[in-house]
């Protein structure tokens, strides 16, 4: 069964406590991170911290994602070398562009070889925060086939941008419609950038309410308080299932008919009305919400 | 005198049948092993005729009334907290006058009475019985510095060892943050208000001299009267009882702890399932972050269900008062406030109730209020795969708390749930056997971790609807497991053959014995 990405929590690579219990906190996905979250004095023990942690704790009912630093730096490919040969499910690439998701494509092919794991077994999400990253999204996608999903990191972004980045998110209007339609297109997943006023429920469920409507399909979250609320969110509502059933229903009936296309309380009910209630009613039944 | 024999409590634990200090051993058998027709203790008392007067100038006056001799149990309560000074203030003055070999019997200890320690040094004080100690005095307890082992009771078992005379206590000193010229007293008003009086009840009523300490000497007769008159010998007006600092916080607030909301969060699908969330459910929770977490998420649960409590009970905090003026609960039992929110809500809500500590857990009485209790939310420091629970000792052997009310309800309530994080910094909390055992696995339906949930098989019944909820069930074994995959096996403590203390449950038995530590240079704390 294809695993959910609706939550990927980032924790701090260089907390034991954290690390020990970031499995447990409900996230989809955690990203142990290697970069934002250490101090230029810890990068080489924050390192060696993720890489026991994944040798010796049970991770295995979330995807571990660990985020490394940046390509041009010199920590980024010693945490690709020490990191790939424990295993990790993915890689989080910051301030990815096509360059770097090549790079790091090409490690992993001889890491993976090295260590009889299967070529292409760990995978790439890239960490777009940059506008060149932006505006070459579907150049930074297709540069390796490992690629699984893209990152919006808002408070980067705005910075390159020269912008201020606010609560409302206006300002990344625009990107969160790129990366949303891009990964659509490419068939991966689109993942928003973190709300980051931990305090704040109600801007929460709008920020989060915001990305789904714009099609983006998970959120990054800086605080495990936030996860059940980003999944509320994501959740089809009972309405909605019940909805995405009658739909299906009405269907089958019409086939029996031999019709194509019919309508349903006045409303037409055709291809992609179909698709969306079949998508609903897939999720409803992987959130558990239903019988399959 | 050496042991003559060995015993086994039913819970398999290996006591003496004679301690030293302590006397006779009664092994405990099983929660209500020992019930049926009870006495209770007749009291000695001088009458008052009209026109005596009961104000007295100062503590030394109320000392020479008092005749107080050498070997005297003498009583205080715990509702002043960190912030009480009567205990230090009447052990400093009886040690001044040279008395030595007297037992405190306080409801509980706390680090503000570290001044016992050198009282226990120089032959003071060589007993003491408590339901909760923490700070130096269990320290230097532990350490073997007290003459006679401690003696750690229930919160309902003091009643109870009170009521029956297995606990005489010579002089009460009954700290009171309002009293009237003639005894009449209540904790709600005065600069060292504290709210309710449930644990000074027995005292008062079976010690056979009470005195009561005030800051707050009002005209008769005091309103509200928590504890009357009639129980009262004098009145002693001094300068300052306690520091409002120390004797309540200002607001008890919900963890903010992720894996600590999702133990609560857990606690509260337990709830849930077992199908006591409905009009009339009964519920008790601590003052600890996690415990009023899960009272946050039962009360989203209740107002779902459109469910309507009859009672909280416990020590209450202001998070209750909440639920009871929300109407989440028709009434509230309150033996300790916890906060100045439920002292407020005590003071103005007349459906905010008092309930003495006897009303509130003595299992010798026509029915404590843990009978009617239906959910329980627990803490614990270690449980074993027996179920059985430590909040006495932590994992170095050293005394750091008590039963308190916890033996009480979780022998009262439908369901007893420990709440625990699996594991604490580098330790497992659960383990083969716990270091002492507070509460009786017998006692406790389910633990909630953040790993899983473990129901005690006595419990098939709960286990049913847990496993229908679909909730993490693991076994208790298994929980284990899981912990020290990650932390390892310690090393067992090793101990002295030196009983330090006594822990008794609520009737008397004794369930367990602390050990005098071996010390290894790393019980210094």
């Amino acid at each position: 069964m294809k695993k959910f990405r609706r939550t990927m929590l980032f924790m701090p690579g260089n907390n034991p406590g954290m690390l020990q219990d970031a499995a447990i906190l409900g996230a989809d996905s955690i990203i142990l991170d290697l970069e934002d979250a250490v101090s230029l004095s810890e990068k080489d023990s924050a390192r060696i911290l993720v890489r026991n942690a994944l040798k010796y704790l049970d991770y295995s009912q979330v995807e571990v994602v660990v985020r490394v630093n940046p390509l041009d730096t010199e920590f980024g490919p010693q945490d690709v070398d020490m990191i790939a040969r424990v295993k990790p499910d993915t890689l989080l690439i910051p301030k990815a562009h096509e360059e770097d998701i090549k790079l790091v494509d090409m490690m992993l092919d001889k890491i993976e070889t090295e260590e009889g794991y299967g070529v292409g077994s760990i995978k790439i999400i890239a960490l777009i925060e940059t506008a060149i990253g932006l505006e070459t999204i579907h150049e930074v996608i297709k540069a390796s086939r490992r690629t699984v999903g893209v990152l919006l990191g808002g408070e980067d972004l705005t910075s390159d941008l020269g912008i201020m980045r606010t609560k409302e998110g206006e300002e990344i209007f625009y990107a969160r419609n790129k990366v949303a339609t891009a990964c659509r297109a490419l068939r991966v997943d689109s993942i928003d950038t973190p709300f980051t006023d931990t305090n704040d429920y109600e801007g929460l469920i709008k920020d989060t309410a915001k990305a789904k409507s714009l099609g983006l399909t998970g959120k990054a979250v800086i605080n495990p308080r936030q996860v059940e609320i980003i999944h509320s969110v994501f959740a089809p509502t009972e309405a909605e299932l019940k909805h995405a059933l009658r739909i299906l229903g009405a269907m089958e009936e019409m086939k029996k008919e031999g019709k194509g296309v019919f309508s349903l309380d006045g409303k037409m009910i055709d291809a992609p009305v179909i698709n969306r209630a079949k998508t609903t009613v897939e999720l409803g039944q992987r959130l558990g919400f239903m019988e399959r | 005198m050496k042991p003559i024999m060995t015993m086994k409590t039913i819970s398999g634990r290996e006591l003496p049948n004679y301690i030293d200090g302590y006397g006779l051993v009664k092994p405990f058998q099983g929660a209500f092993n020992d019930g049926g027709i009870k006495t209770r203790s007749s009291v000695e008392l001088t009458c008052v005729p009209p026109g005596d007067l009961k104000v007295l100038e100062s503590l030394e006056e109320a000392l020479d009334k008092l005749n107080m001799n050498d070997g005297m149990t003498i009583s205080f309560h715990h509702h002043l907290r960190n912030g009480d000074h009567v205990l230090n203030m009447v052990v400093e003055a009886l040690a001044k006058r040279g008395l030595k070999d007297l037992t405190i019997a306080a409801s509980s200890i706390f680090p503000v009475h570290a001044p016992l320690v050198e009282h226990m040094k120089s032959g003071v004080v060589t007993g003491i019985v408590a339901n909760y100690m923490s700070g130096p005095v269990p320290e230097a307890i532990s350490r073997g510095e007290l003459k006679k082992p401690a003696i750690m009771q229930t919160h309902g078992g003091r009643a109870r060892a009170i009521e029956s005379g297995d606990l005489h206590i010579d002089v009460a000193f009954i700290a009171a943050p309002t009293s009237d010229t003639y005894g009449n007293i209540n904790g709600v008003y005065g600069k060292s208000a504290c709210g309710t009086l449930g644990y000074a009840v027995s005292d008062a009523e079976y010690a056979a001299k009470t005195i009561v300490i005030t800051d707050n000497l009002v005209p008769f007769p005091a309103c509200p009267i928590e504890i009357s008159q009639i129980f009262v010998d004098y009145v002693v007006r001094v300068e300052s009882i306690g520091d409002p600092k120390g004797i309540v916080s200002g607001t008890t607030k919900i963890t903010n702890n992720p894996v600590a909301l999702i133990i609560a969060k857990m606690a509260a699908e337990v709830i849930k399932a077992s199908g006591l969330v409905r009009d009339g459910m009964s519920f008790q929770t601590g003052a600890g972050g996690t415990s009023l977490a899960v009272a946050a998420e039962l009360k989203r649960i209740m107002k779902h269900e459109g469910a309507i409590g009859s009672f909280a009970s416990g020590g209450i905090t202001g998070y209750l008062t909440e639920m009871l003026e929300e109407g989440l609960f028709r009434t509230l039992f309150d033996v300790q406030c916890f906060d100045l929110a439920a002292i407020e809500s005590y003071r103005n809500n007349p459906r905010h109730q008092f309930m003495s500590a006897s009303m509130y857990g003595n299992p010798h009485t026509k029915g404590a209020v843990v009978n009617n209790l239906d959910i329980m939310i627990l803490g614990a420091t270690e449980i074993d795969t027996d179920f059985n629970v430590n909040v006495t000792t932590g994992s170095d052997g050293v005394i750091i708390g008590g039963s308190g009310g916890h033996s009480d309800t979780a022998a009262g309530a439908k369901l007893a749930i420990v709440v625990t994080n699996l594991m604490k910094a580098r330790l497992p909390m659960i383990k083969a056997k716990v270091t002492t055992i507070t509460t009786p696995g017998e006692s406790i339906d389910v633990v909630v971790t953040e790993r899983g949930i473990a129901v005690n098989p006595r419990r098939v019944d709960l286990m049913e609807k847990l496993s229908q909820a679909k909730l993490p069930l693991r076994t208790i074994g298994e929980l284990k497991t899981l912990a020290e995959q990650i932390t390892g096996v310690p090393k067992a403590l090793e101990t002295s053959e030196k009983i330090v203390a006594v822990v008794e449950y609520r009737d008397g038995s004794v369930i367990d014995v602390v050990r005098m530590v071996i010390d290894n240079g790393y019980l210094e704390r």
